[in-house]
């Protein structure tokens, strides 16, 4: 019994896992939609900003190589209601940050969770929402 | 036994299936920080409808992400959907084919749109709340109603003396005989009137054609008359419709918005700033969407 609800629950998770492409159609034709990549590196800079804020990381790789990544997120005043602040991130923060890439293979990419170095957890919302202008916007770019 | 496993699993994936952020729908509920929604007063009653009245500052009834309109006007998204197909006259197809808008069916990386707005260009009337709406205060007074704009700092006017529209936008009928006809406008032209006690309606004309009508790059003439309706539900609530009528470009009006439910909020609700920065918006092209889109200005 308890098996077979294990199982559907199990099921039932990886459906929602499934539809997050179909419906996150809200897109930017830049990104590859539904990818998720989880990278851990330093801060360099976090660019609280229109129409994106710009989180900049160093991560070193295998050969000791490091690669200089850029994330963005929406705008400030939508980044506000989940817990995001100008004071997020300061340079020298050893940070997780999982993220959806960009197509072309550039280290760039949407943040969708940051994890701090004292174990907390930024949220990014639900899916990407429209970027605008207020710069530019939440929607558009 | 067969029917409580049933059950459970139904259950079971309805949990699943309410805890996922997708179902909670595309941006997921977001609260505006000190805002109220629908969801907050569950089961209460709101009070009669005040005459006449729209003032106040309004927030989206189901929650703080109801206004992203991503992929262009909420009742109309550029979809590719037949029925979100736009009455475009072969003028009006034209001037949307040659919009690159970031969003939308006809979508191209953010460096490759001619979006004017990222630029910080004005957004005008009514890309304001067919694209990224937010909260809004409104204010009468006897003369005017007054609208500010949480998105980009805006505020626009909308006439209440019993003036008329323009008929002819270059030439208003209240113009001073030889005084220079007014330039075209990025927020037109707006005059309104009360067609009952608990409906305004606005109409605007005038406007500066360089303006998209949403983020998904739906065009508009100068010859646009926009047809804003605000119905007061109750005392909490007021529904906003917007038409379309603009003959060069679409065969027939249309609806951009249906009915969009805004909550009435405590009158200390302060509005966030949100300001479009052209530095900021340059330093964006340059370190992220320029080689996002392999792009080398």
């Amino acid at each position: 019994m308890r098996k077979t609800l294990v199982a559907l629950f199990t099921i039932a998770s990886a459906l929602s896992l499934l539809a997050t492409p179909l419906l996150a159609h809200h897109a930017n034709a830049v990104f590859d939609v539904g990818k998720r990549v989880t990278v851990k590196g330093t801060v360099t800079e976090w660019f609280w900003a229109n129409p994106h804020c710009l989180l900049r990381f160093d991560v070193t790789d295998n050969n000791g190589q490091v690669v200089h990544w850029i994330a963005e997120t929406q705008a400030p005043p939508n980044m506000i209601p989940f817990g995001w602040t100008k004071q997020s991130f300061t340079a020298g923060d050893e940070v997780t940050i999982t993220l959806e890439p960009v197509k072309n293979g550039s280290p760039l990419g949407r943040i969708l969770q940051a994890r701090l170095p004292d174990g907390k957890t930024l949220v990014a919302g639900a899916a990407p929402v429209a970027a605008g202008a207020a710069g530019a916007p939440e929607t558009g770019r | 036994m067969a029917k409580r496993v049933v059950v459970q699993a139904i259950a079971a994936i309805a949990l699943v299936t309410l805890l996922s952020p997708v179902t909670r729908g595309q941006q997921g509920f977001r609260r505006q920080l000190g805002a109220v929604y629908d969801v907050d007063f569950e089961g209460k009653k709101s009070g009669p409808a005040p005459r006449r009245s729209v003032s106040g500052t309004w927030e989206f009834a189901k929650g703080g992400a109801e206004g992203i309109q991503a992929d262009g006007a909420k009742a109309m998204p550029s979809d590719g959907k037949p029925e979100h197909e736009l009455p475009f006259t072969p003028e009006g197809r034209k001037a949307f084919m040659a919009h690159k808008p970031t969003y939308g069916f006809t979508q191209v990386p953010s460096a490759l749109t001619n979006d004017p707005m990222p630029g910080c260009d004005p957004q005008g009337l009514p890309r304001i709340v067919l694209h990224n709406a937010h909260t809004e205060q409104i204010i009468q007074t006897p003369n005017q109603v007054v609208i500010l704009y949480q998105f980009n700092k805006k505020w626009r006017v909308i006439w209440t003396d019993g003036r008329a529209l323009p008929r002819d936008p270059e030439q208003p009928a209240w113009a001073i005989k030889d005084a220079p006809p007014p330039e075209s406008r990025w927020w037109g032209y707006s005059v309104g009137r009360w067609v009952d006690d608990y409906t305004f309606v606005a109409e605007s004309n005038g406007f500066d054609d360089r303006t998209w009508l949403d983020n998904a790059g739906r065009p508009h003439s100068d010859a646009m008359r926009v047809v804003e309706t605000y119905h007061r539900v109750d005392a909490d609530h007021l529904e906003k419709t917007i038409t379309i009528d603009d003959p060069k470009y679409y065969t027939r009006p249309w609806v951009a918005l249906d009915k969009l439910p805004y909550r009435l909020q405590s009158p200390s609700l302060e509005i966030p700033e949100q300001e479009c920065v052209p530095s900021e918006t340059a330093k964006y092209d340059r370190l992220f969407a320029n080689p996002a889109a392999g792009v080398t200005p």
